[in-house]
């Protein structure tokens, strides 16, 4: 593979090892400018922690992760957030004791040194931006109530649009219908189909039904390796993974 | 503009005021000198209490070793006051007339190097704030910067504690070892010990305390008092939100540990001496419990809680003194059982409903404006 690429991201034998366990084993994956992708596996296929690679929360054994053309490995988490990715954890990560104002104002990237949030102005435009986010997450009705008083659900969509407010390049969504009920589904997969307009996204999600309703291109992971990847009715109809899907 | 901190900040302003009328009005006139400068020495460890509520309160940093930077600020003031009272005049049956009388009877002969300084009072004064504050961040950088927190960092401050207390101890030719810098007499020529010099060193503790009180509300109501509150609740969503987490947490205990430093330095001011006892695990621990019985959300709380916990010590150790220690544990469970969020939290939780509810009855207050 050349260097210079088109590619938003590159991930190139990417290997991760716990203790000798390869979590991920020489794994390469190219996102698009734009793209959605959808990445699913059985459980232990190492989905989260190709998230981690990226996001910078594991470091990498062996192999290399571009973004933009640049190496993000061993940066620090915040300043691979500060390039451009961000990242929703699998359960609600949301801070309950802010409002849900509160939670969305400090998702905005300014102000993020100690000086910048010391003196930080809540200035007519942060405002309008939160309520923007907020109409969009179907959280406006709700921008002054303590973010534990959320339901499951909405505490998905906040941190969703934590994560808008920070207009990211790649967004990384972990599992983001998990206890979600069917109209929370339906309305999930209108938001998630409104972001990717914008910016490349990739989702780990388990629910198939979902998947067909958001999904362009298909990565399904095994034991840390790909094992297929193309759209949704190729891999549906691929004997392997069906085999890895319906047991051995 | 919406803003939704607004209310509780105001109730906060009153019980400031409150605590301005009490410390600046009315026990100066209902207590005498005595009871007046034990206050003040009660004052001083409600610096490390405000303190505690920027790094434990609210951003979830427990630090069990602020006696170390109460007594490093003590410490700094003392050394000043004490080259001041061992002027050649003063030490002149000593073998080496000049140096500090403790000097004296472990053999040394000059003034060790780190002390030439302290000469100055500018110096002094900005070794009060600098000492603690660098020390402070060395220590929390080293920490935070390799993510060690929680029970780990409060089990780190304490062996901090307890190493400083035994290097003191141990050093005494340049400590002044276990029974620290006594005998401490003037400022600049200005005799400390005169019941006079008293009620003003209390009037400067009680500014400087309210003046740390304004300085720690403008810290927790700017967008990054929030940070805090985020990263206690979730610190890795602030860190995958762009924010450097242990740049806040490093700022904060240094900030912290500098206004329990201008207690210390006010400590030794009233009270005429600093040792070591000060700086140990038990006063620090003493220190927490301070804050945790007045409630480690509020700064009003931790002073408070500070007066109402020191206030009993005294007279509870007058009677019976070896019952204190059992009183001090039982009501540190007290407050972890039965009020995790202390005095403060009671009364917001408690008694200001039933204050509504009694004022909304009797027509004297408006009616509250309806929940959205």
């Amino acid at each position: 593979m050349s260097n210079s690429t088109d590619f938003l991201l590159a991930l190139e034998g990417v290997t991760v090892s716990f203790d000798g366990f390869k979590a991920v084993n020489d794994l390469n994956l190219y996102i698009d400018k734009g793209e959605l992708r959808v990445i699913i596996g059985p459980n232990g296929a190492g989905k989260t922690t190709v998230l981690d690679l990226i996001c910078g929360r594991t470091r990498v054994s062996g192999g290399s992760i571009k973004f933009k053309d640049q190496e993000i490995t061993g940066l620090k988490e915040h300043e691979i957030v500060r390039r451009g990715i961000g990242r929703k954890f699998q359960t609600p990560s949301i801070y309950e004791d802010l409002t849900v104002f509160e939670n969305l104002e400090l998702s905005i990237p300014r102000g993020r040194n100690v000086v910048g949030a010391l003196f930080w102005q809540r200035s007519e435009e942060v405002v309008e931006r939160v309520h923007q986010i907020a109409k969009m997450i179907f959280l406006f009705d709700f921008l002054s109530r303590s973010a534990e008083t959320l339901s499951h659900g909405q505490k998905q969509w906040l941190e969703i649009g934590m994560l808008l407010i920070q207009d990211p390049e790649l967004l990384m969504l972990d599992e983001p219908v998990a206890g979600m009920s069917v109209s929370e589904r339906a309305k999930t997969a209108e938001l998630l189909n409104e972001i990717i307009k914008h910016r490349s996204v990739i989702v780990i999600e388990h629910d198939m039904k979902f998947v067909e309703s958001i999904a362009h291109r298909v990565t399904v992971l095994h034991q840390g390796k790909i094992l297929a990847e193309g759209d949704m009715d190729t891999i549906q109809h691929d004997p392997k993974v069906k085999e890895v899907y319906l047991g051995h | 503009m919406w803003n939704p901190t607004n209310k509780k900040l105001d109730l906060e302003l009153v019980g400031f005021a409150l605590i301005a009328l009490l410390i600046l009005v009315v026990l100066p006139l209902s207590v005498d000198a005595f009871r007046l400068n034990l206050v003040g020495k009660y004052l001083t460890y409600a610096f490390v209490a405000v303190g505690l509520v920027l790094c434990w309160g609210y951003t979830g940093i427990l630090s069990l070793g602020q006696g170390v930077f109460f007594g490093l600020g003590g410490y700094c003031m003392a050394m000043f006051l004490k080259l001041e009272a061992s002027s050649v005049a003063n030490t002149k049956i000593q073998s080496t007339p000049g140096i500090p009388d403790f000097m004296d009877w472990n053999q040394l002969t000059e003034l060790p190097f780190f002390w030439v300084p302290f000469k100055s009072l500018p110096f002094a004064l900005f070794a009060v704030i600098a000492v603690p504050a660098i020390a402070a961040f060395i220590l929390s950088f080293a920490m935070f910067k390799r993510r060690v927190g929680g029970v780990y960092f409060a089990i780190i401050t304490q062996a901090v504690a307890a190493v400083l207390t035994i290097l003191i101890i141990g050093r005494q030719g340049y400590t002044g070892g276990i029974n620290g810098i006594t005998d401490l007499r003037t400022l600049l020529g200005w005799d400390i010990r005169t019941d006079g010099a008293k009620y003003i060193l209390y009037f400067v503790c009680c500014v400087l305390l309210l003046g740390s009180m304004f300085l720690a509300r403008f810290v927790l109501s700017s967008k990054l008092g929030r940070l805090l509150v985020a990263i206690r609740d979730k610190e890795d969503r602030v860190r995958f939100s762009g924010y450097s987490v242990g740049d806040f947490k490093i700022f904060i205990f240094c900030l912290a540990s500098a206004i329990a430093a201008v207690g210390g330095a006010m400590f030794s001011l009233q009270v005429g001496f600093m040792s070591p006892s000060f700086v140990g695990i038990v006063p620090s621990i003493e220190m927490v419990i301070f804050c945790a019985v007045g409630g480690r959300h509020s700064l009003v709380g931790a002073v408070i809680g500070t007066l109402i916990v020191n206030w009993a010590k005294t007279s509870f150790s007058e009677t019976f003194p070896e019952l204190w220690l059992f009183a001090m544990g039982g009501l540190f469970i007290a407050v972890v059982l039965a009020f995790p969020r202390g005095l403060a939290g009671l009364f917001t939780d408690q008694i200001l409903p039933l204050i509504k509810r009694v004022g909304m009855r009797t027509g004297a207050l408006p009616k509250p404006a309806p929940a959205e």
